[in-house]
């Protein structure tokens, strides 16, 4: 373990404290770091916090919309399925596997001027800009991220005793109130586990942004795309790199802390 | 007096059911034609023999795949990104498998503290990985380069280090290591001890033991640990694209190729790529499942994904 050690060592925890130090620097005269010790990454970041706020909502909303899509599909999966059970896991473990930055691209070609745009446009004869729009960010991010929040829901639902159901429905109850107050609970850690799963590489997303927002769209990740390879002035990454590890340890605490509080047996959910 | 009133009372029939049923089956199909049309999409169009735009349909044509294999710029990009990844996986791999074994025997304080860093590495968005590498590899090579030049005397700026693919390597396999850790682990827990008990009391060494007891067992979670750091370093752009220097990869050219807009040489391209991971994939289902079927475990799932 002592290669793991190192590894862990001197490629994270040392990168993330220069990244600490460089953002009390300045921007050396050729770009890169000159050694300060000034707040000023601090406070251009909070006078433009735009990139901030779009990103939060979009991996919000991506998280949502995730969810929403996700629990019918890994419900039917767990419940349903029957016999191809494990060919519809394959099936969606395949795409999965493949490359983020290729499936990303084909949406290029079916939403672009040869595709969705230009039918809508032929049909109706209104010009849309689908490419370049935060939906079709969006929807990049459900294409993308939608089997992480349906593996651990999947896992936990297939627990769900159906007989469970069955006494709920003895009982009187409804399918919402089934639903509430029994196949919810039983879900939440996977709910839990899937929501953290998607939140957290949303909220450094830069390759769907870049690619189907046309590079209009700006995002915390291309800012600092921007930051690094373009303008290369790391002490201002660097400031806005630390404030995102911030934003997310917060929200990622947050949420475990909310949704895990009405919930007893929440208690020993893990992120993995 | 219709049938409704002399129905005896009893829980009354679900009405919603079909629907609720129905839709379930519709929304898994959409599900799942949503998650293939695209990469149908790439496929099909890389097949297009036309000149330059990728949806005119022009016949059916091998010709761009022609065309991309006989350009160099992206056959030293595919020789690279096959050598990162494997080179990654390969360290990863063993790196590791170690830390998963080793983390049985340390003390409750080092694990903790172990699995804070494995924790802190994944939760990470791969972003701000990317650029603490850049950062720890820039400072790197600016410190080291002026003793390079020290020690070559006046006329040695050959010897000068550069962002590479040795940046890559390193950075991929921070990431990786953590996925094969937990996969591992997740493999060691359910492992049977009492095997390992019976090797050391029938005299084995611990590197037999190691190797006719514990490695067997472990072999399916080593085998998708390795193969998912494959695929993972062989399709990466983020990483690469902030620790390369002048380093090609296969993501970073079909990533700078589509600032001119889609070509059908970009679909072979994607095509190809998208061919190297599904065989990876199959290869690796295959091996896993053959080890299953030779340990009578019956409770495998695809490439070990679940059980992480």
């Amino acid at each position: 373990m002592l290669p793991a050690a190192f590894w862990y060592l001197v490629l994270l925890v040392l990168p993330l404290a220069i990244v600490v130090v460089y953002s009390f620097g300045v921007r050396g005269p050729d770009g890169g770091y000159a050694p300060a010790f000034v707040l000023d990454n601090y406070q251009t970041l909070f006078q433009r916090a735009d990139p901030f706020i779009l990103s939060l909502w979009i991996a919000v909303t991506g998280t949502a919309a995730c969810l929403l899509i996700g629990f019918p599909f890994a419900y039917y999966l767990a419940t349903r399925a029957g016999k191809r059970k494990t060919l519809l896991l394959v099936l969606l473990v395949i795409p999965f596997w493949t490359s983020f930055l290729i499936r990303t691209i084909a949406w290029l070609i079916i939403l672009g001027p040869d595709g969705l745009e230009g039918f809508i446009q032929s049909v109706t004869g209104v010009d849309v800009a689908i490419l370049g729009s935060p939906w079709a960010i969006l929807l990049g991010i459900v294409y993308n991220y939608l089997p992480l929040m349906v593996f651990p829901l999947y896992v936990t639902l297939e627990r769900l005793d159906p007989t469970l159901l069955e006494a709920s429905k003895d009982l009187g109850a409804g399918r919402w109130a089934t639903f509430r107050q029994v196949t919810l609970p039983i879900a939440m850690p996977g709910l839990i586990t899937g929501s953290i799963l998607v939140f957290i590489p949303l909220m450094g997303e830069y390759v769907i942004p870049s690619i189907l927002g046309l590079g209009k769209v700006f995002l915390i990740g291309n800012i600092l795309q921007l930051d690094f390879l373009g303008s290369r002035n790391w002490p201002a990454g660097s400031a806005k790199a630390v404030t995102l590890i911030i934003i997310m340890l917060v929200s990622v605490t947050f949420y475990v802390w909310t949704t895990t509080r009405s919930q007893s047996s929440g208690r020993d959910v893990s992120v993995l | 007096m219709t049938a409704t009133t002399t129905r005896p009372r009893r829980p009354a029939v679900d009405r919603w059911a079909p629907v609720v049923e129905g839709w379930f089956r519709l929304q898994a199909l959409v599900v799942y034609v949503f998650l293939f049309l695209p990469i149908g999409v790439v496929v099909a169009f890389s097949f297009n023999g036309t000149q330059r735009y990728v949806t005119d349909w022009a016949g059916f044509s091998l010709k761009w795949y022609g065309v991309a294999m006989a350009d160099q710029t992206v056959q030293r990009a595919l020789v690279n990104s096959l050598q990162i990844a494997f080179v990654n996986a390969i360290l990863a791999t063993t790196f590791g498998t170690m830390a998963a074994l080793g983390l049985q025997r340390v003390g409750k304080r080092t694990r903790v503290f172990f699995d804070a860093l494995t924790f802190v590495s994944v939760i990470i968005p791969e972003i701000v990985i990317a650029l603490a590498s850049l950062v720890l590899f820039s400072g790197f090579r600016d410190w080291v380069n002026p003793w390079l030049a020290y020690l070559n005397g006046a006329g040695g700026s050959a010897s000068q280090i550069t962002l590479g693919p040795w940046s890559i390597i390193a950075a991929h396999v921070l990431f990786n290591l953590s996925l094969v850790l937990l996969i591992v682990r997740a493999r060691l827990s359910g492992m049977d001890r009492t095997l390992v008990d019976a090797s050391y009391d029938l005299f084995a060494t611990p590197w037999r033991t190691f190797r006719q007891i514990t490695f067997p067992q472990l072999l399916p979670a080593i085998v998708a640990g390795f193969l998912l750091s494959f695929t993972f370093s062989f399709d990466d752009y983020v990483i690469s694209s902030f620790v390369n220097g002048r380093t090609q990869t296969l993501p970073l050219f079909v990533f700078g190729q589509i600032h001119q807009g889609i070509t059908p040489l970009t679909n072979a391209i994607a095509s190809m790529m998208l061919l190297v991971t599904f065989t990876i994939l199959v290869a690796g289902q295959a091996i896993l499942a053959r080890q299953a079927r030779a340990s009578g475990d019956r409770g495998s799932t695809p490439l070990g994904l679940l059980e992480a």
